[in-house]
């Protein structure tokens, strides 16, 4: 969603980098520059005037104007104004001492409180807690069938409360939690406006009953100016401990759901980034403030690398592959694997310096049909083929064409580049066992 | 819910600073900086202000401008103008009367939907709803409830269902029994998912086989607190949906709306109802003046 933002700032900063010396009023251009790009992706207004003030005055006090690295400074500035603005490290959910641990989600409507009361319950089950959802949205219609179909859908258990005694209920419920060895509970809430009162006093209530050891603010990342505003008055009436972010998968640039925390101290905690229900990540502020400047986010590919691939596998592979024993059925395997890490436009943007090069790849629909194809054709093999693809011959090139929809040329030109793929494979594996190729930080190596 | 006390709620505030000043009192700088405050505030585009207040400040130093009252009322008239260039009526070209509601998720189409149904009904129409969000867990069971809430028939899909095929279906049951529009909820989606925005294009096309020129109107549901990006949505839906309208929901809260000017400016799509409330009739026709007033508020 921030690549936008990004993309404005580095038109920018490569305009000023391209000055010899930074004068005033190239600074001052650059400023505006950086005013437009943050209104344009929904920051704050105070924030923006603030965030101004500082990169301005921090500018001027470590004398960018007479540095011949002038330009590098007012960038680093920036950077480090946007870190602070975004905060420091992840926040995790809270486990409470002793069992359950009360979680409860609040926010306006449709900002994906039901949606994400169903993600976090998946994702907290795969940390081995054992999750309990309670419908407490009595206000909606059909929202507790809502829940109650995701918790179908995940074979997560759902209580459902009564419209007249939601705070009770909600109490009794969580009470309950325990006897049914569920270890967190995860309530959520009707949609409502913060300058409700009425709303306000029915969740206030259900705060009190539940006495939760977290209370989301769910905000959609979409939202403008009038997050802050929304936010600040959640926070005066509940203990809103964090922030998840919801429909961060749209293109926006998510300013005004950042400016949250700058505005009102309340970290980001989680982001929303798909429609299925394992499509909740941690949020990791330092990170995303050089993924906004073009930096890279290397360390959420490593980890999505770590959570798709099954390590032993993987380990079996890099060997086979670097003995030039690495056949189509592995290659097959490894396909999966990447596609599990999700489309290879969004895992590229993640690597330092590759956000400029993966707009030029065919990424997206061009490059998710291409793998498909590979894929097709791989299928169409036998085993014996793919174990050994010297024994294709044309026929059999002929058939596998006809099987996988293909035709015989890009039979040719995926098994051309296989064995070209083999033969470099294996010079490298030579070079590891010397010793002389450098190790790669988190992936797994041939020991 | 009238219109003006759904959209006045925010007066006051930092607001009041700007708009309780005395009707001669000359323009300030920092007059001029709370205007654009105000209006970036109201999440009007950047790319908007920055002209609009260049202008303002020309005329200022100029003298044509000389107060506060008469410069508000400068930016009030050319945001009205911007709003009331295009028809805000409901189109009709045939029977039954074809309504498509479309949007991202969470923004309040299936709400939007009912509310609409209910204002026909009681404008002498026989509106159909269709319940054409498959997706969704329970998406049909909500609008369902509002139908019988309502007292208004409903066509209903099945989870997982064709959408594109019930919107057909539907448009056929009204000719058989009558009614005068149809009104199809479809799912929520992002502009950015490429195969669902296909889905939809599919649905649109569909629409035009069950009936020639169908749809009449392709309402384009918007959060009211969305910021820059619903110029985006806008865009992309139009592309692929052929949005004809826009509908402006969750105006009850403190968010104004000024997103929309944007998009009425690029696209030249007119803004047709408001959402101002949750109740069955808070759902109002665009007033363009109320809903700058409540932008650029008059001193009470």
């Amino acid at each position: 969603m921030f690549e936008q933002l990004s993309d404005k700032l580095n038109v920018t900063f490569e305009r000023l980098r391209g000055r010899p010396r930074v004068s005033e009023a190239d600074l001052e251009e650059a400023l505006r520059d950086v005013r437009v790009a943050l209104l344009e992706a929904d920051v704050n207004l105070k924030v923006v005037r603030q965030l101004i003030a500082t990169v301005r005055e921090r500018a001027l006090g470590e004398k960018v104007l007479e540095s011949i690295t002038g330009a590098q400074q007012v960038v680093k500035i920036v950077h480090d104004a946007l870190v602070e603005m975004l905060g420091g490290e992840a926040a995790p959910i809270e486990r409470a001492a002793t069992p359950p641990t009360v979680v409860l989600l609040v926010g306006l409507q449709g900002s994906g409180k039901t949606t994400t009361a169903g993600k976090l319950a998946n994702t907290l089950r795969k940390q081995g807690r054992h999750p309990l959802l309670v419908a407490a949205d009595v206000h909606r219609p059909a929202a507790i069938d809502q829940l109650r179909a995701l918790g179908k859908q995940l074979g997560i258990p759902v209580t459902e409360v009564n419209a007249s005694r939601v705070a009770s209920d909600v109490a009794a419920a969580i009470a309950a939690a325990p006897a049914q060895a569920r270890d967190t509970v995860i309530v959520d809430t009707a949609g409502r406006l913060h300058i409700d009162d009425e709303m306000m006093k029915e969740v206030e209530a259900v705060v009190a009953a539940a006495k939760p050891h977290e209370v989301l603010l769910v905000v959609d990342a979409m939202t403008g100016q009038d997050a802050v505003e929304a936010a600040s008055a959640f926070k005066a009436r509940l203990p809103i401990s964090g922030l998840v972010l919801t429909k961060v998968d749209s293109d926006a640039r998510g300013g005004a759901s950042l400016s949250i925390r700058a505005a009102t101290g309340i970290p980001v905690k989680l982001l929303g980034v798909g429609e299925k229900l394992d499509a909740l990540e941690v949020f990791h502020p330092d990170r995303l403030a050089q993924r906004i400047l073009g930096m890279g986010d290397v360390l959420t590919l490593v980890e999505k690398a770590q959570e798709a691939v099954d390590r032993k596998t993987a380990e079996e592979q890099t060997k086979k592959l670097l003995e030039a024993r690495f056949t189509f059925e592995d290659f097959y395997a490894t396909l999966q694997q990447v596609k599990r890490m999700g489309p290879i436009g969004d895992l590229m943007k993640m690597i330092p310096g590759m956000g400029a090069v993966a707009k030029q790849l065919p990424t997206g629909p061009e490059a998710e049909a291409q793998m498909k194809r590979i894929e097709a054709m791989i299928s169409s093999m036998t085993r014996a083929e793919r174990v050994d693809p010297t024994i294709i011959n044309g026929s059999r090139r002929r058939r596998i064409a006809a099987g996988s929809g293909t035709t015989v040329t890009e039979v040719n030109q995926l098994i051309k580049q296989f064995a070209e793929m083999q033969k470099l494979m294996k010079q490298m594996g030579g070079l590891a066992k010397s010793g002389r190729l450098p190790r790669i930080p988190g992936m797994p190596m041939p020991r | 819910m009238s219109l003006s006390d759904g959209l006045a709620k925010t007066r006051g505030g930092f607001l009041s600073r700007l708009f309780g000043r005395k009707a001669e009192e000359p323009i300030t700088p920092e007059f001029l900086d709370e205007l654009e405050e105000a209006l970036l505030r109201a999440d009007l585009s950047v790319s908007l202000v920055d002209p609009l207040m260049a202008q303002v400040r020309d005329l200022a130093s100029t003298g044509e401008l000389k107060t506060v009252p008469k410069a508000l009322d400068a930016v009030r008239e050319v945001l009205v103008a911007e709003l009331t260039k295009q028809d805000a009526s409901l189109r009709s070209g045939g029977k039954p009367r074809v309504i498509l509601v479309v949007g991202v998720n969470g923004s309040g189409k299936t709400t939007t939907a009912a509310k609409l149904a209910k204002r026909l009904r009681d404008a002498g129409e026989s509106p159909l709803l269709v319940a054409a969000d498959t997706f969704r867990a329970a998406a049909i069971e909500q609008l369902e409830t509002w139908a019988s809430r309502l007292d208004i028939p409903i066509v209903s899909g099945r989870p997982d269902g064709d959408p594109a095929a019930v919107v057909f279906d539907a448009i056929n049951a009204a000719n058989a029994r009558g009614n005068s529009t149809v009104i199809a909820d479809t799912a929520g989606r992002l502009h950015t998912k490429g195969h669902l925005m296909d889905e939809l294009g599919k649905i649109v096309r569909v629409t035009g086989r069950a009936r020639e020129g169908a749809p009449d109107e392709v309402l384009l549901v918007l959060d009211g607190t969305a910021g820059q990006n619903a110029i985006q949505q806008a865009r992309q839906f139009t592309k692929d949906a052929n949005v004809t309208g826009l509908v402006i929901t969750k105006l009850d809260g403190t968010a104004k709306g000024g997103a929309v000017f944007a998009i009425v400016h690029e696209l030249g799509l007119p803004v047709k109802y408001l959402g101002v409330g949750e109740k069955a009739d808070d759902l109002v026709p665009m007033d363009a003046r109320a809903f700058v007033d409540a932008l650029l508020p008059r001193a009470a």
